[in-house]
Parts: C-alpha cells; sequence; structure tokens
C-alpha cells in the first residue's frame, strides 16, 4: 500500500441502499454513531438498575414503586436479595462493558480518530463493522443472563470464583452466569477488532504533516487505550474460558478442594452425566485467587481505559473552549503513557485484603502511589491551560472543566486506598464505590456528555441547544456531588458495598438518613437527564444548522464538511502545526488551524 | 477576538459535502503495508492470550502438592512426531512465499497444498489422541491435570483449525490466480500467524508433555 | 453562567474542606461525644495507627485539594469574564512542569514509605510467628463459626469446642486466629478492630489483633452491651448482608470461667453455644 507520503485518489462514489448506509455500514462515522446510540440505551438501563439498588438501600424491604407487583409477587413487592445481588452485578458490568469502552473507545473513537488524524475512514471499514456487529451476540448473551429462569448472575462484575464457578454456591443463577461470561467474551471480541483497528489507522494513516506530535490529545488517549486493550483484555478472555470451562466442563481452575457449600461437596454435585446417569464429578485443587489476578489484570487497566479517552476530550474541549494552546503538550502525552505503562503492574491493589502474600502488596501499593503522579501532572497543566485563557462558558466547557474538578476529587481518594494499611479498614467499602463513580461517573460520564456536545455539530450538522445543555449541566453536577460526596462519608464509617440490608449491622444502623440522602439525590440525577434526552433528540432533528467550524476549532475534523460525507474531507490535506494554536500571535484570528497556511 | 473572519451561519455551498469529490488516502508510519502492521498487534493479542494460559498453568502445577509424570498419561512419542510435522509445515510455508515472491504459482500452490496436508493430519492426530483419552475417561473434570491438558492443547487446536482454514482460503484464492511476485501479501499474513501458531505449540508440547 | 459555575465549583471546595475539618471531621477523627455518628471508634491497638495514617494522607490531600480547586475556582472566574484580548500564547513552561512533578512525586514518596512499617506490623506475620493460635474462624455461607483449643491450648484434642456467632476473646492480649472457609470466599471484617482479610477456601490465612481494654471501655461507656460487630466485607451469595457475628471481650478470669462452661457443654454432648 505504498510507501508514507504517497497518496492515492480513487472517485468511487456509489450510493447506498439505507441498510448498507445505516445498519450494515462501513463507514466508520455512522458506526461509531451506532456505537452511541447503543451505549446510551444501556446507560438509561443500567441507571435505571442503580435505581432500585438506591431504593433498596434507603428504603430496605418497602415495596417497590411502580414495579415491584410485577417483578415481586412473593414478596408483597418488595425486592428479594437475589435480585439485589443481580443488580449490582449487572449495574457495574453494562456500565463499564456497555457503556463507557463502547461509548469512548467505540463511538468517539470511531467517530474521531479518522476525522482528526485526516484519514478517509478506518485503515479496515470491514473489520470495524464487524467490532460492532460483536456487540450484538454480546447484547443477546447479557439479556439471556437476566431473562433466564432464577435471578440473574449472583457474582458481581468481578466474578470472583467459587461463588461464580460452583453452581450450588449460587442456585439463582443457573446459567446466568454462562451467560454472562459469553457476554464479556464478545464484548472482548468487539473491543480487540477495535483496537486492532485504532493503531493501525494512527500509526498508517495520518495525513501528511500530522506527525505524533502534531496530534490531539484525544487521539494519543485514544491509541494508548487501544495498546492497554490490545495487551490486556487476551489475559481477561484467557480467564474467562477457564472460568467457563470450570461451570460447564467441571474442570477446577479456579475451585480448591473439600468445599462444603451448604454441608454438601459440590464435587461430587456437579458434572451430572446424562447418558451414564450419575453425577461424573468435577476436578478441583485450583486457586480462587488466580481468576482475582487475572481479571484485574485486565480490569485494572481497563480503569484508565475508562479514563484517558475521557482525559483526551476533556483536554481537547478546554483548550478550545479556553481559546488558549494546551499547557505543557508533551508533558501531558507523557503522562498519559505513564499511566498506560504503570497501568500494568498495580492490578494487586484490588486483592490486598484477598490473602495474597503481603509483600507483594507492599510492591504493588508503590507503583499504586506513584501512578498518582501522572495523575497529578495532568491535574496542573489543564489548570496551566485555564491560566490566562479567554474562556467561552458554553455547555461543553462546563463538562469538561467539571470533569476535572471531579477527577481531582476522584484522584485524591485514590491515595487512601493505595496505601495498604488504611485500605485494611476502607477496602470494599463506599470510600471505595464513592472513588470509582468520580472518576467514571463524575469523571468519563462528564467527558462523555462534554464531548456529546461538542461534536454534535459535526456528527449531525447541527448545534446543541445551549440553554437546556447549561440546565442539564447544573443539575447533574449539583447531584452528582450530592450522590458521591457522601459516600465518602459512608466509607469512613466502614460501610460495606453490596450488601442488600446494611442496617442489619449495628455498625451501620445510624446511616440510614445519609442513604436516604443519596437516594433522593440519585433520582434526581436519573430524573435530571431528561434534559440531556430531550435536547438530544430535538437538535438532531430541528437544531440550528452548524457550519464547518462552529467552535472556531484548530483540529482537523472541522476542515470536514458538517456532517462529513464518504471519505470524510473534500480537499486535500497538509497539516502544518499542532492542534492547539489558539490565541498565535501569526494570524488575526483567535484560532489557527492545522491546515492553515501563515 | 480581534477580529472575526469566520461565520457562524451555515452555507449550504461552503459547508456541506460536495457530492463527488475524490477520496483522499494517505500512508504514513513505518513503510509497512498495513495488514501486516495489523497482523503484528493481533499476534501480539495472541501472545498476550496464551501467556494468560500458561501463565495460569505455571500457576496452577506449582501450587499444586502432587503432579503426575506426564509420559505416565499421555502418548509423548506420537506428539512428538506430530510436533515435528506442524514444524515441518511450518518449513512449506516458508518455501510456499518464496515460490510466490518469484511469481512461481505452481510451487506456490504445490508448498501451500502440503502444508495444508500436514496441518490437518496434525489437528487429525490430535483430535484421535482426544478421542482415545476421552475413552478412556480422561475427562477434564476428572483432575486438574487434564483441566489444564484440554485447555491448552485445545485452544492450540482451535487455532490450527483457523490456521488450517486459513491456508484454505488463501490456497483457493491462489489456485485462482490472486497472488504474484508483487501482490503476495495475505499470503505472508497466513504465513505469520502459521508460524506463530507452530512457535506456541513447540513450546506447549515442552510445557504439557515433557516436563 | 460565570458567577453560578463559579460559584458551584466553590460550593464544591468549601464543602470538601468542611469535610477535612468541620464537625466530626476526616483530618482530626470524630468528636468524643458523637463516636456513632460518623466513624466507628477504634479499640485495636492498630487501629490507632491505621487512622493516624489515614488522616496523614488527608492532611496532604486536603493541601492538594484546596491548592488545585482554589486555582480551578479563580482562573474559571477570572477568565471567563468578556474580554476583547486574545488568551496568553503559551505552550507552557519546563520550569513549572519540573516543579509539579518533583513536588508531588517527593510527597508521595513520603506517603509510601510511612505506610510500610504498619503494614508489615500488621500483616507480615511478625506477630504471628510462632505464637499459638487462640481459635479458628470458620466462614461459610451465611455464619461464623470458631473453633477454640480449649484450657490444653492444643486443636486436635478432646477438649476442643466450637461456638457459633459470638468469637469471645481476651484483652490485652496479642492474639492470632486462623482464618479458613468452607465454601466461598468471605472476609472477616470487624469496622472497630481496624481489621479485615478475605477468608479463601483451600487456604488457611493467619490473623491477629489485640483489643485496648482502655478505649474498649471508653469506646462502651455507660453501655450495658460492649459486644461489637463482625461484617462479611466479600460477596457470599444471596445472604451476604446477614452474614453477622459479634466478639466479646472478657478479661482473663471471666474467660476461663466461659472456656470451661464450654468444655463441660462440648462434653454433654450439648449443642454449641450461640
Amino acid at each position: 500500500m505504498g510507501t508514507p507520503g504517497t497518496v492515492r485518489e480513487h472517485h468511487e462514489h456509489h450510493e447506498l441502499g439505507f441498510i448498507r448506509k445505516y445498519i450494515f455500514s462501513t463507514d466508520h462515522k455512522v458506526i461509531g454513531i451506532q456505537f452511541m446510540m447503543t451505549g446510551l440505551v444501556f446507560f438509561a438501563l443500567g441507571g435505571l438498575f442503580a435505581m432500585a439498588i438506591r431504593y433498596q438501600l434507603a428504603w430496605p424491604w418497602h415495596k417497590m414503586p411502580l414495579i415491584g407487583d410485577v417483578l415481586f409477587p412473593e414478596t408483597g413487592g418488595a425486592i428479594t436479595p437475589e435480585f439485589y445481588t443481580m443488580l449490582f452485578t449487572m449495574h457495574g458490568t453494562i456500565m463499564i462493558f456497555f457503556v463507557i469502552i463502547p461509548l469512548l473507545t467505540g463511538a468517539f473513537g470511531n467517530f474521531l480518530i479518522p476525522l482528526m488524524i485526516g484519514a478517509p475512514d478506518m485503515a479496515f471499514p470491514k473489520l470495524n463493522m464487524f467490532g460492532y456487529w460483536a456487540m450484538i451476540p454480546a447484547i443477546f448473551c447479557v439479556t439471556m443472563s437476566f431473562l433466564t429462569p432464577g435471578h440473574g448472575p449472583a457474582a458481581g462484575w468481578t466474578a470472583y470464583p467459587p461463588l461464580s464457578t460452583v453452581q450450588s454456591a449460587a442456585p439463582g443463577s443457573f446459567s446466568a452466569q454462562t451467560w454472562w461470561l459469553m457476554a464479556l467474551t464478545w464484548v472482548g471480541i468487539s473491543s480487540m477488532m477495535g483496537a486492532v483497528n485504532y493503531v493501525t489507522t494512527i500509526v498508517k494513516m495520518r495525513a501528511p504533516g500530522m506527525t505524533m506530535f502534531r496530534m490531539p490529545l484525544t487521539i494519543w488517549a485514544l491509541m494508548i487505550a487501544a495498546i492497554l486493550q490490545l495487551f490486556a483484555l487476551p489475559v481477561l478472555t484467557a480467564g474467562s474460558f477457564l472460568q467457563l470451562a470450570d461451570r460447564v466442563l467441571h474442570t477446577g481452575f479456579f475451585t480448591p478442594t473439600n468445599l462444603l457449600v451448604n454441608g454438601l461437596n459440590p464435587e461430587s454435585m456437579q458434572a451430572f452425566d446424562v447418558a451414564k446417569g450419575h453425577f461424573a464429578g468435577a476436578a478441583s485443587g485450583g486457586q480462587p485467587l488466580l481468576w482475582q489476578h487475572l481479571f484485574w489484570f485486565y480490569s485494572h487497566p481497563a480503569v484508565y481505559i475508562m479514563v484517558l479517552p475521557a482525559m483526551g476530550m476533556a483536554s481537547d474541549i478546554i483548550s478550545c473552549h479556553a481559546r488558549k494552546p494546551i499547557f505543557g503538550y508533551k508533558p501531558m502525552v507523557y503522562s498519559m503513557c505513564a499511566i498506560a505503562g504503570l497501568g500494568f503492574i498495580v492490578w494487586g491493589h484490588h486483592m490486598f485484603a484477598s490473602g495474597m502474600n503481603p509483600a507483594m502488596g507492599m510492591t504493588f501499593m508503590v507503583s499504586t502511589i506513584m501512578i498518582a503522579l501522572p495523575s497529578a501532572i495532568k491535574v496542573f497543566n489543564w489548570l496551566g491551560t485555564l491560566w490566562g485563557s479567554r474562556i467561552r462558558l458554553n455547555t461543553p466547557m462546563l463538562f469538561a472543566t467539571g470533569f476535572v474538578a471531579m477527577f481531582i476529587i476522584g484522584g485524591l481518594s485514590g491515595i487512601w486506598m493505595a496505601a495498604t494499611p488504611v485500605d485494611i479498614y476502607i477496602h470494599d467499602t463506599y470510600i471505595v464505590v464513592a472513588h470509582f463513580h468520580y472518576v467514571v461517573f463524575a469523571g468519563s460520564v462528564f467527558a462523555i456528555f462534554g464531548g456529546i456536545y461538542h461534536w454534535f455539530p459535526k456528527m449531525f450538522g447541527r448545534m446543541m441547544n445551549d440553554t437546556l445543555g447549561k440546565i442539564h449541566f447544573v443539575g447533574t453536577f449539583i447531584f452528582t456531588n450530592g450522590v458521591f460526596y457522601m459516600m465518602h462519608q459512608l466509607g469512613v464509617a466502614g460501610l460495606m458495598r453490596r450488601t442488600a440490608d446494611p442496617y442489619n449491622y449495628e455498625t451501620y444502623r445510624h446511616l440510614q438518613p445519609i442513604n436516604q440522602f443519596i437516594s433522593i439525590c440519585a433520582f434526581l440525577l436519573f430524573a435530571w437527564q431528561i434534559f440531556f434526552v430531550v435536547n438530544f433528540f430535538y437538535s438532531m432533528f430541528w437544531g440550528k444548522r452548524a457550519n464547518r467550524n462552529p467552535w472556531n476549532a484548530c483540529s482537523l475534523e472541522w476542515d470536514a464538511p458538517s456532517p462529513p460525507g464518504h471519505g470524510n474531507f473534500d480537499k486535500k490535506l497538509q497539516v502544518f502545526r499542532g492542534p492547539y494554536e489558539y490565541a498565535s500571535p501569526d494570524t488575526d484570528d483567535d484560532n489557527l488551524r492545522q491546515t492553515q497556511e501563515v | 477576538m480581534s477580529s472575526s473572519t469566520h461565520s457562524i451561519a451555515y452555507d449550504p455551498a461552503v459547508d456541506a459535502p460536495k457530492p463527488h469529490h475524490p477520496v483522499y488516502d494517505y500512508d504514513s508510519g513505518p513503510p509497512v503495508d498495513r495488514g501486516k502492521f495489523a497482523i503484528w498487534l493481533f499476534l501480539a493479542t495472541e501472545v498476550m492470550f496464551f501467556t494468560g494460559l500458561i501463565g495460569s498453568y505455571v500457576v496452577i502445577r506449582t501450587g499444586a502438592p502432587t503432579w503426575p509424570d506426564p509420559s505416565s498419561r499421555l502418548a509423548v512419542d506420537l506428539t512428538a512426531f506430530n510436533t515435528f510435522v506442524l514444524i515441518v509445515s511450518s518449513y512449506f510455508v516458508v518455501r510456499s512465499l518464496q515460490a510466490i515472491q518469484k511469481g512461481n504459482r505452481g510451487a506456490l500452490l504445490k508448498w501451500l497444498g502440503l502444508a495444508i496436508l500436514f496441518g490437518s493430519f496434525f489437528v487429525g492426530v490430535q483430535v484421535y489422541e482426544y478421542i482415545h483419552l476421552v475413552h478412556e475417561g480422561s475427562t477434564p473434570n476428572v483432575d486438574l491435570f487434564w483441566s489444564t491438558f484440554y485447555a491448552m492443547t485445545g485452544f492450540h487446536g482451535m487455532h490450527v483449525i483457523v490456521g488450517v482454514i486459513w491456508l484454505i482460503c488463501v490456497w483457493i484464492a491462489a489456485a485462482r490466480g490472486k497472488y504474484s511476485a508483487e501482490n503476495h501479501v495475505r499470503v505472508e499474513l497466513a504465513g505469520l500467524y502459521w508460524h506463530f501458531v507452530d512457535l506456541v505449540w513447540v513450546l506447549l508440547f515442552t510445557i504439557v508433555y515433557l516436563f | 453562567m460565570r458567577y453560578l459555575f463559579s460559584l458551584l465549583l466553590a460550593a464544591v471546595l468549601v464543602f470538601g474542606v468542611w469535610t477535612f475539618v468541620g464537625y466530626d471531621n476526616w483530618l482530626l477523627g470524630p468528636s468524643p461525644e458523637s463516636y456513632h455518628w460518623w466513624w466507628a471508634p477504634e479499640i485495636s491497638t492498630y487501629g490507632q495507627r491505621i487512622d493516624f495514617l489515614f488522616r496523614l494522607i488527608a492532611m496532604m490531600e486536603l493541601v492538594m485539594f484546596v491548592l488545585t480547586m482554589t486555582l480551578l475556582v479563580a482562573f474559571v472566574f477570572k477568565y471567563s469574564a468578556p474580554r476583547k484580548d486574545k488568551a496568553v500564547f503559551s505552550h507552557g513552561s519546563h520550569k513549572l512542569e519540573m516543579t509539579w512533578t518533583a513536588i508531588p512525586a517527593g510527597l508521595l514518596v513520603v506517603i509510601a514509605f510511612s505506610q510500610m512499617g504498619t503494614w508489615a506490623d500488621i500483616k507480615m506475620g511478625g506477630h504471628t510467628k510462632d505464637k499459638p493460635v487462640f481459635a479458628e474462624i470458620y466462614a461459610s455461607q451465611f455464619d461464623w463459626r470458631f473453633r477454640y483449643p480449649g484450657p490444653d491450648k492444643r486443636f486436635g484434642t478432646a477438649d476442643d469446642f466450637d461456638t457459633a456467632y459470638e468469637l469471645v476473646v481476651r484483652a490485652d492480649e496479642d492474639l492470632v486466629f486462623n482464618l479458613r472457609s468452607h465454601d466461598v470466599l468471605h472476609s472477616f471484617f470487624v469496622p472497630m478492630l481496624r481489621l479485615k482479610q478475605d477468608a479463601v477456601p483451600g487456604m488457611t490465612i493467619p490473623i491477629w489483633f489485640n483489643v485496648d481494654s482502655e478505649e474498649w471501655q471508653a469506646a462502651f461507656e455507660g453501655q450495658e452491651d460492649k459486644t461489637f460487630d463482625i461484617i462479611c466485607a466479600e460477596l457470599c451469595g444471596w445472604g451476604h448482608y446477614k452474614m453477622s457475628g459479634r466478639i466479646r471481650v472478657l478479661d482473663d478470669e471471666s474467660f476461663a470461667k466461659w472456656e470451661a462452661e464450654q468444655v463441660a457443654r462440648h462434653f454433654s454432648n450439648d449443642e454449641p453455644a450461640g
């Protein structure tokens, strides 16, 4: 396919039918929007699960409004403990694997990568299409996992064995856990295809003059996230295949010997041999902690997959609406690389209380505490960017700045968890819940909202309503803090996660009023998203038409038509400089675009 | 802003995509083919996949109080021969690539065909071994030795099957005259994958059968 | 919007600082008269050290939080004012980058090293090595069971006895326990002792604690019931939320008496207490 610097021009352009254009599309923009729609639908679903969790924590065993009678006739409308377990398992699974990762890498990765580097499409458009369509079996499997009889997967999103492998330990989960594992595998396949495509596209298809250090930080972040996926995800895939084998073939990778579940040995209970009509027995002797290592070897880097693209997008949005170059571009890039590199050697900090060798805990503590450093550098550079800027306080900027504020809180609270002795007390308490929701909800989701408001004109050729957007932001910001800030307090009080009824313990009884406050904030937060939904769909059809560059931005995607057509760019590109030349003295304009000749 | 030369207003003549314009496709980065670049990334993920499997095997085996001598349970001689067959098939793939680099399509078909034959033979022997073992009652749910044995050889076997199918697809395309001395990158891609699968087997054979 | 947004950010700053230094705060600890509100009181010998480290980190976090949030509020408020001129054209400063890399790096290294001694003391065997095991703790769905060696201090002898739900211990003594699980993962969490350890099937994990009787008396002053919660902190199935236990602390004399009663009960083949 030629040597660097060559350009091929082709004129093939044919009208595609509806199905080829919008359903089985190979166009990265359409695939990105497909990922976005899927992600947003699942976001609503995961949010509903969260509401049910909050209802139970505020008013345990009360009749559920609206759906109680339908779902739980046998308890008079109150939730069951099994259902509660399913709720938080599916809330975690859906939010991580069907919302945040598909939205960041699937939606924005697909939409932005070719546009921001000046490519006509991804390197492998068909593979890209399969990447989206691999989500369909994943969605099917995850739906089956809560529609099969019983009570859905019951081992948390971390699926720790033996609870997840020994069927008699979680009688309600039946085949649900098996479906759950297959859903995870399909999501993994989708991510793999995407990641190979992203890295190849970024390395091989940049426009002339677009050197690596002229790429927007979003692209750097997406590339680093893709590399994390490439190297970390296969290990989880291997692990989940082994867990699948434990459930289906009754191997013993994660099942230790001599278990007694409800007084019976599951080794003899499992593996009913239909042909021979007796229990064939299951292997044992495995190690439950092995799964935790395999799981966190992926799922910790996954945290960075969920936050690095958000950091990149926030950087782009802040620089654009602050009308000022990014402060310390290269330190930003290096710190992202450092986060990714260190991200591979910190997984053990999820296992300080697990029974892992305490000496290993000590090394994992040091690496984990050091990962706070590049995060801090990023925060300082965002502050540096804001210093002396000329801020345009519109919705994307509000969300991006909100992201920085929330990331400060989420980042700082992480240091407590990294410190092993402190973690003995706060491990698995609500302070952990507060921490990762500050990073993933108040962090990544804020950046996703900011990204949608910012790139909506490029996606649909229309502006989103700024007033509605501001209303959306203010409520979201207030209620987010109302929900998650108070969770630190619960954690300090020792309240642990995943309990259907904490007030069963004397230690927690006095915490119910705080939980009720949090729940009310959570309901308001959920309801407040109506402003986003209305704005989103209204603007898609009736929003103000946007020109090519409504924000007067510098980066390449704004050189393309709004919305870009087939092949993205209608002129030959030549890149002269980095993507953040706002306020440049070389031009009378406020933005010196990457393609602009001076 | 000192002067605003940008108008925010939408002007269809300027801002809408032009109905017919050429598609500009640039090349950047290291001078390797995109497909080859991607296949190396893919092989990196495969390395991590087998690292996960082999790592788990090592952890489980070192953590187990006792571990049977593989030769007491497995037909090491047969598999050693099978390993030799797989290595030879890799050699055939190398020869087929050399052939098409010189533009010799006949030789390509011959060597590739031999590689497919030897690869299929390898799969056949593995299937035979599995049937034999299951017949003896050595199923994965018996103990950890068999659990790990089936997991490791099974996942590798699936990779070999995929490789054989891939080689067959390349063979068919070659037979239809798709490749030439200038255009044969797809032969190379399939070959890279095949060598990788071969390499993994040498490792697996060593740790599962020999030690 | 400018005022509203700056106000929102400032509110986060003020409220955040309040949680560090306000009533019952994270930095100075709970006020004694309201022990049972935010914090669980701490009654073990190493609980103080854990709480101290929590506050040490809290102090550094407070400094960083105030610094970054104040700058954020100030910059957002100041630079979102309507302005005619362009923003400052700056791509960064090498000196600043070095400063804000080096200073946090130093702080983080201090934090990391300050943790190590406590961690080693609590987890790394110094206190458990060569000590007799006081009792064995067995976790299973969904209850806690305890096996005591009896007066002869040896397990596997006739005077071993079992109890359920309530773990009876002595005060002011390093007590070593072996933690085991019969079925799935559990976690032995005693908030008041600042102790948490997963119970893993197939593994025997030694844990230890030492109840400081003075702190214990102070925490329960004026209360009849001086027992406290054992909580399961690792998801263990549908009944996870009700997997509770209690710890009762006795002085040496009462413990010996209780032990004798239990042994007698054991030999009369009664149901275990609990």
